[in-house]
């Protein structure tokens, strides 16, 4: 029995400490990103030129109070009250936040995407339930961030964030009001200082331009954006770099610039963009019409097409009649031989799938619970823009350049797909398996590639250093549609060139828009 | 001399624990016998798991489209007996994946290499039985280069599994009952992606594995050559999330079995050494798993080097 007692008390030992033993703490790559500290404030920004709004001035900020008056010490006492009694938590989130506004919301707004990219599970009879905006918590929950939904959101909310940031930068200059440590000089800065003038906070702008387009976007997650808002306005308070005017300002500018967009995005037709039973089969029939074999859903059961209409949705960086123009010839006829080589080209590559290629499909497949190939680009960007130093304003249109692009690569992609209604490999030859899931929606172009064409296109101009490694990139995830068995080689090769064509009214945009390089 | 010279029948490696392969039992390391110094037991299990439900968290469902998703599984085994009281043992399976259903292309390939090394440092008089004890401890490793995050069709989970389990076996006559508790630490591992969502965002390509436990009880007749046994086993994830409505699964997801089942083993009187062995099991509750239903057999042989016949006299009972 002794020998049974020690047996076991050595064996609950081991079972305890092992586990113990072994850290498998797994952090984000983003995780300690260091204080943003910009190389340059970029004080004449309020000069660049915004998206929407027709000049910095359009919506008032009031002039700040004297950095002398009572209400201001009264500010600068509640930093130095936060102050006095930091908790780890407190610590934790400035060190979160100072990585950078727009980094940081970007990457929530990364989360609430992959978060809501699941389509909807089926109704009893086949049929499948359409998320409701008006009830986004009832199942299927508001909204299913497709691919077209995602591209449009990014786009929004940085177009909505740079202009923001462009009055924003005006006022700033116009006001002059110091940074509250370079008024007390008692102040423990725990971020690092800048010249730039505090009022209002560029933060705050971000914060409220966010906030706004959230609720449009993500009227299920407030609580969540509220408390990532309320957390962010803290931790400039708690860091010294901001006093609670600043804030306040900063972020009732923000909002009024974001009502903006929540009045163009009300409008853009995206809300049709789902279409109607009638438009579905319309589609249909015209593509039998034309001598082509349609699309159709291979999904059990069968799915309505992803947004079939969304290719009306008005672009940012041109209008309508040139998104039409940019929409690409027409891909083989279904019953060529040119197609019939190109769907065996596609058999061949899923039947030989290599560790690598299969790699590259999975590290772009971007499919359902990601935050879509348009996220997976900003996530490129931003890992770079980190590298840059940018001034926040700098950070926000470099983002709104990069999220246009995508957006509008999404409107002339959907466009293509429901103009032509070219069926995926998988159709035309039922032995292709595939490797990452079938997109629910139409193969000419390939959307993986026109965005990435777009993105590439917009980044080399930012970044010109990484252009090929932009383009490299693009290629990769262009040819990732091909070796998983989704797409051909001409809705790749095409799509990618349609996309650079988009990128490249971003880089035109770009070289005018005052901001330089 | 109660150390027992059989090959008992292998339990799979894992079994398709369903979505995937989980390594939850193995091969001997999960029963009441030891390999006879010397002796070294191998053979080849085949085993074929199927299921057409699942849970998607607690929710049972069915997915039109993957329709029945079937895992089979060839694996190379052995058990060698250091002495008496230490066996070294070891598996490597080949696993192929397939769905009827849907587009996704099955996987297949060479899984992950399981080592354990099991100690049998009690055995005693109990009543009118025997009681022997147990400490059991294992690893296993990927050996090829194989896509995790890919379920439910990727081949297994990746992750560098430390096993420590301990074991009890009372036999009576010709009856027994075995009992066993596992830990099992997860390493973390990486998938091809840059980013993932489970209830939160992940912007790395690591994934924290949450550790399991699992327990096995099986009781049966064992005597002569032949083994009859009925298995309960439960494999539980300590951690990790569940599968959001519709979306697919993901190697960190909480995983849960529940399962019953039966073995049988049979000692080829005609060729001493050779034993085939059968089984089956069904998943009776589980959590973002596949409903699997499990059948396998094998064929094994006992490589005597001792050179004794006596050694490798066909399988006795404990209480021979």
């Amino acid at each position: 029995m002794k020998k049974l007692l020690f047996f076991l008390t050595i064996l609950i030992a081991v079972a305890v400490a092992i586990p113990l033993s072994c850290s498998k703490d797994v952090k984000g790559r983003t995780d300690d990103t260091a204080p943003l500290q910009p190389a340059k404030t970029d004080l004449d920004g309020g000069t660049w030129k915004p998206v929407l709004l027709t000049g910095p001035t359009e919506f008032a900020v009031p002039a700040p109070a004297a950095t002398n008056t009572p209400d201001y010490i009264a500010q600068i006492n509640e930093i130095k009250t936060w102050q006095a009694d930091l908790t780890n938590d407190e610590k934790a989130i400035v060190k979160y936040w100072s990585a950078g506004a727009i980094l940081r919301w970007n990457e929530i707004l990364r989360e609430l995407v992959a978060k809501h990219n699941l389509p909807p599970y089926q109704n009893e009879d086949g049929t499948y339930p359409a998320p409701n905006a008006n009830n986004p918590l009832a199942y299927p929950q508001f909204p299913f961030s497709n691919p077209p939904y995602a591209a449009r959101a990014y786009a929004y909310v940085s177009a909505a964030q740079y202009d923001a940031l462009v009055a924003a930068w005006h006022y700033k200059k116009l006001y002059n009001r110091p940074a509250p440590y370079k008024v007390d000089a008692t102040i423990n800065v725990l971020i690092p200082q800048t010249d730039l003038p505090s009022y209002p906070s560029e933060d705050a702008v971000v914060v409220g331009a966010a906030v706004e387009m959230l609720k449009l976007l993500f009227p299920g997650d407030q609580d969540y954006i509220q408390q990532k808002a309320e957390e962010h306005k803290r931790a400039r308070i708690i860091a010294g770099a901001n006093v609670r005017s600043d804030i306040e300002a900063g972020e009732a500018l923000g909002k009024a610039v974001a009502q903006k967009f929540v009045t163009r995005a009300r409008s853009d037709r995206a809300g049709a963009a789902i279409g109607n039973q009638a438009q579905w089969t319309q589609l249909e029939t015209d593509c039998i019409a034309r001598g082509e074999k349609p699309w159709y859903s291979l999904e059990a059961p069968k799915r309505p097409p992803m947004l079939p209409i969304f290719g009306k949705v008005k672009p940012f960086l041109f209008d309508s009649l040139t998104a039409v123009s940019l929409r690409p010839g027409p891909p083989p006829l279904t019953g060529s031989d040119k197609m019939k080589q190109e769907t065996n080209e596609i058999y061949d590559y899923v039947n030989n799938p290599t560790r690598e290629r299969l790699r590259i499909v999975h590290f772009w497949a971007d499919g359902a619970g990601t935050y879509t190939p348009a996220g997976h680009w900003d996530a490129i960007a931003a890992e770079d823009f980190i590298t840059k130093n940018y001034s926040e304003l700098r950070w926000a249109r470099n983002m709104a350049l990069l999220n246009m692009s995508l957006m509008d690569a999404s409107i002339v992609c959907w466009d293509t797909k429901y103009f032509y209604f070219n069926p995926r490999p998988t159709q035309l030859d039922p032995r292709i398996k595939t490797l990452t899931g079938i997109p629910n929606f139409p193969a000419y172009i390939s959307g993986h590639s026109t965005f990435s064409g777009a993105a590439a296109a917009i980044l080399s101009h930012i970044v010109p250093e990484k252009a090929a490694a932009y383009n490299a990139m693009a290629s990769e995830a262009s040819l990732s549609r091909m070796y998983g068995g989704i797409h051909y080689r001409a809705d790749c090769e095409v799509g990618l060139q349609v996309g650079k064509n988009i990128g490249g009214y971003a880089v035109e945009r770009a070289k005018i828009d005052g901001a330089g390089n | 001399m109660i150390c027992l010279n059989y090959c008992k029948r292998l339990l799979i490696a894992a079994i398709c624990l369903a979505l995937i392969q989980v390594p939850a039992a193995a091969q001997t390391d999960i029963d009441g016998i030891m390999m006879t110094k010397n002796n070294f037991c191998s053979g080849l299990m085949y085993s074929y798991s199927n299921w057409t439900n699942y849970w998607e968290g607690k929710l049972k469902r069915e997915n039109l489209n993957l329709g029945r998703v079937t895992t089979q599984m060839i694996g190379v085994m052995g058990n060698y007996g250091i002495t008496n009281k230490l066996n070294v043992l070891f598996s490597l399976p080949y696993v192929t994946t397939k769905a009827s259903a849907g587009t996704l292309h099955g996987m297949e390939g060479v899984q992950d290499l399981s080592l354990y090394v099991k100690w049998m440092p009690i055995e005693m008089k109990m009543g009118n039985g025997d009681f022997t004890a147990y400490a059991i401890g294992g690893y296993s490793l990927p050996v090829t280069n194989y896509a995790a995050d890919y379920l439910p069709l990727s081949i297994g989970l990746r992750s560098r599994n430390i096993y420590l389990r301990a074991m009890a076996d009372y036999q009576l006559g010709r009856f027994f009952v075995t009992g066993s508790g596992t830990y099992v630490q997860r390493s973390n591992i990486t998938i091809d992606r840059t980013a993932y969502y489970t209830t939160e965002m992940h912007l790395t390509n690591k994934v924290d594995m949450p550790d399991a436990a699992s327990f096995n009880f099986r009781a049966g007749y064992r005597f002569g050559g032949i083994i009859a046994e009925a298995v309960l086993d439960n494999w539980t994830t300590l951690g990790g999330f569940d599968i959001t409505r519709n979306n697919m699964p993901f190697p960190s997801n909480e995983m849960n079995a529940t399962r019953l089942g039966v073995n049988f083993k049979y000692e080829i009187p005609a060729v001493q050494g050779l034993s085939v062995i059968g089984g089956g099991n069904y998943t009776i509750a589980g959590r973002n798993m596949g409903q699997a239903t499990t059948a396998n057999g094998g064929i094994f042989y006992i490589l005597n080097f001792n050179g004794k016949k006596s050694a490798t006299k066909p399988s006795s009972s404990k209480t021979n």
